[in-house]
């Protein structure tokens, strides 16, 4: 078994507090398992020792794509840190490490040839290699300019390097014609060797940057949002799935369980004197999201579309519309895709629902709503409108949307903007309210959850009395 | 190959290396994860679109181990009577009956504990993976398609490999399982269960891999063919379908053609063929828009004899 470097447990420790830093959940268990795969991994490779660490932090394809950034960039910074520290004499122990005479011998031609098998190999540390000695043997041409990114489209020219198949020394070389992807690995090998040497020159570290400014897939505020919006969501589905179950004359029509009949049977000696029955399904309630997508809430809009995607992860009847002057339904969107980002990009690209002014019409959204849908609602529905309720001057048209509310079982209103603000401007929240079970305001995940509870307490029946901390109740 | 249930491997490579003995070509960080499985006697979680080869992982690790299988297949609405235990209950009350009658009317009841033992359970896939003389492998797949509570209570067998009777305590492992549990990725799982396993997330294969693949299950097909399908199907793949053609299907297409006698894949045959990795009327449409004329008629030479066999 390898012996663990000095320091190991630390540098994974300060890792995985990077990691944490940018939203990927780490609980001390998993790190644990982390030390403990990397005791018996290997670790002087480095594919290995990556995987390994992968496998038992991060835990979602998203979690893997900020793993991979922050993975490069944490053990970048380490080795060079230490390389600085232990070589003063800047990068001659580095450079003697490389063979030698080969370096020499090696034309041109040779190593644009071994690149591209390397390439094609996948062989990651090849690859690392021969981007040094790229380097190297550009260096020696003079054509050294000390900033990275040119240097590194100048050896990549040099070397022929493109993802299209049509140069000509692609047609001699019998291997396949490399795709994008593979070139895109060593030319991050290549980046990573510059920098090495540029870091060498200088002797110091270029500042850390935060990974908020490489591209992450992320909505608003990382991973640990939407993550904090699922599981207020998760607590709300089990909440809304028993509430507005009608408790009356809930022991008619109940089936006997013969199975646990028998069971509970045995305790008396086989004679069945407590019946068993069936449990009751909980009614599962179909739920109506409206959300309001126009520009007025879109800094909420991402976080409304977050919790319509964790909403369509807990219930099995859920239709979402998006409305700003027209409604649409977006339900096919969300059950095709998994992918938050793809998501949000779909809806916005196929939503079709701004018309020529962009302002959203409220009246407008209740009449359709009320006319294409309507005759679907029943007792068992729920509906839920996240909307800010400013309808830029135009009619609220609240008689729909009272219709709207009397055909549904419940009807509640989350309002992105803070209870303050309501009935201010344009806003007309107040012709609403009185039909809605509740109106609460809904800005952060944390309202999510009172929401929550207060759907959950049950009092939501008797709005203006019970939960008047949450919902605006009638106003006079 | 030498392997016994209860030998440990070495290195990952030694995964891989068994693993391809028993047709599964792992890629590194497969094999590493199989690996520290079986290493850190931790379940892995496997997600992946459908098709990539999830269950065939566990298959394999059960036939490369030497291990026997045992799979719980879930579905929504699953619950533990049916994958844990439950009382064989009409057994029960006929020993009741039984001792009753030996006893005579007098005297005392039956004792509980006489019918609740291991004799009366009936053994359920994870309770047998558990009581399991040997080891054995753990498939349980689609796991996303059972509901939250069912995870919940899986939590306790992934992380002390033990399950709890209430009427006779806990049951622990006697050895110790290598347990898989897939995921189509169709919900959120919740961090309780991901915590507790490795996690191990499947693509679709490299080009190169895929074509290794097919020659290992359909050796017959040549090298030049092989690439050209793999070439085909990542097309198919890359377009917005509802159901993607899997690894499974494209080794299905290459049997097909093997058995077709074609030697390229021209639109007189892939339109005859298509059937095999698409199974959606619209899905059909978009291929037949998109792929079709994409085709060609592959490359010059091979071109010919693909239209001389149409003509012939």
């Amino acid at each position: 078994m390898s012996e663990k470097p000095s320091g190991m447990a630390e540098q994974i420790l300060a890792f995985c507090e990077e990691l944490r830093s940018e939203g990927v959940a780490i609980g001390t268990s998993e790190i644990q398992d982390a030390l403990r795969a990397l005791e018996i991994v290997p670790w002087h490779s480095p594919v290995d020792f990556k995987e390994a660490l992968a496998t038992t932090v991060a835990k979602s394809p998203k979690d893997r794509e900020v793993f991979d950034l922050v993975f490069d960039r944490h053990f970048f910074r380490a080795t060079e840190e230490a390389a600085l520290e232990y070589a003063p004499e800047g990068g001659e122990g580095r450079k003697a490490a490389l063979s030698e005479d080969v370096r020499d011998e090696l034309g041109m031609e040779a190593l644009a040839e071994a690149i591209r098998q390397a390439i094609a190999d996948g062989d990651e540390s090849a690859m690392n290699e021969l981007a040094r000695l790229a380097i190297e043997a550009f260096g020696r041409q003079g054509e050294s300019s000390g900033v990275v990114g040119v240097d590194m489209q100048r050896i990549r020219r040099g070397l022929g390097l493109s993802p299209s198949a049509d140069t000509s020394a692609e047609g001699e070389s019998e291997g396949a014609p490399l795709d994008r992807d593979q070139i895109a690995r060593f030319e991050r090998q290549l980046r990573r060797e510059l920098q090495r040497q540029q870091i060498q020159k200088q002797g110091q570290l270029p500042p850390a940057r935060p990974l908020s400014d490489l591209n992450r897939s992320l909505p608003m505020r990382g991973a640990q949002d939407l993550a904090a919006v699922h599981k207020a969501v998760a607590q709300m589905k089990r909440r809304l799935a028993t509430l507005g179950h009608d408790p009356r004359g809930a022991k008619r029509g109940r089936t006997v369980d013969v199975r646990r009949t028998m069971r509970s049977s045995l305790e008396t000696g086989g004679v069945p004197l407590n019946l068993k029955y069936r449990p009751r399904r909980p009614r599962k309630p179909e739920i109506y999201v409206l959300c309001d997508v126009s520009t007025s809430v879109s800094s909420a809009s991402t976080f409304f579309l977050s919790v319509l995607h964790a909403l369509h992860d807990s219930f099995r009847k859920l239709r979402s519309f998006v409305f700003i002057e027209r409604i649409s339904e977006v339900t096919q969107v969300f059950e095709d895709e998994r992918d938050f980002t793809a998501i949000a990009e779909k809806i916005t690209a196929t939503g079709g629902v701004a018309d020529i002014s962009g302002y959203t019409d409220y009246g407008r959204v209740w009449n359709e709503f009320y006319s294409d849908v309507s005759a679907d609602l029943g007792p068992r529905s729920t509906v839920i409108v996240l909307g800010d309720a400013r309808t830029n001057g135009r009619p609220p048209a609240e008689d729909a949307f009272a219709r709207v509310a009397e055909r549904a079982n419940r009807t509640f209103w989350l309002n992105p903007e803070p209870e303050l603000y309501w009935n201010y401007g344009d806003s007309v929240m107040s012709a609403y309210t009185p039909f809605c079970d509740g109106a609460f305001e809904c800005w952060k995940t944390e309202h999510l959850e009172q929401f929550v509870d207060v759907v959950a307490s049950g009092k939501v029946e008797t709005t203006g009395s019970t939960t008047r901390k949450y919902t605006s109740g009638h106003r006079y | 190959m030498a392997a016994t249930p209860q030998s440990v491997p070495e290195s990952p490579a030694e995964v891989a290396d068994a693993l391809r003995d028993a047709a599964y070509l792992a890629d590194d960080s497969t094999a590493l994860i199989a690996f520290l499985a079986q290493r850190l006697g931790k379940p892995v979680l496997v997600e992946g679109p459908a098709g990539v080869g999830k269950t065939e992982l566990a298959k394999a690790l059960s036939r490369s181990t030497g291990r026997e299988l045992v799979r719980l297949q879930c579905y929504e609405g699953l619950d533990e009577a049916k994958a844990l235990y439950e009382w064989n209950y009409r057994k029960q009350l006929l020993q009741i009956q039984a001792t009753a009658s030996a006893q005579d009317e007098t005297s005392d009841p039956v004792g509980m504990g006489e019918i609740f033992t291991a004799e009366f359970l009936l053994e359920r896939p994870l309770m047998k993976a558990i009581a399991s003389p040997d080891p054995v492998v753990l498939l349980i797949d689609e796991i996303d398609k059972t509901d939250q509570e069912f995870e919940a209570m899986l939590l306790e067998l992934l992380s002390d490999f033990q399950i709890t009777i209430p009427e006779m305590g806990q049951i622990s492992a006697n050895t110790h399982p290598i347990v898989l549990l897939t995921s189509n990725n169709s919900r959120e799982l919740t961090e309780a269960l991901k915590r507790r396993c490795l996690y191990l997330w499947l693509d679709y294969p490299t080009r190169e891999r895929e074509i290794e693949i097919i020659r290992l299950h359909a050796p017959e097909i040549d090298q030049a063919l092989a690439a050209r399908l793999v070439d085909v199907v990542d097309m198919v793949r890359e377009l917005d379908l509802k159901k993607p053609p899997s690894i499974a299907e494209a080794i299905d297409w290459a049997r097909t053609l093997i058995l077709m006698g074609a030697d390229d894949i021209d639109e007189k045959v892939f339109r005859e063929s298509l059937s095999i990795i698409i199974k959606h009327r619209t899905d059909l449409d978009l291929v037949a828009e998109k792929i079709v004329p994409r085709l060609g008629g592959g490359n010059g030479s091979t071109n010919g004899s693909g239209a001389s066999n149409g003509t012939s």
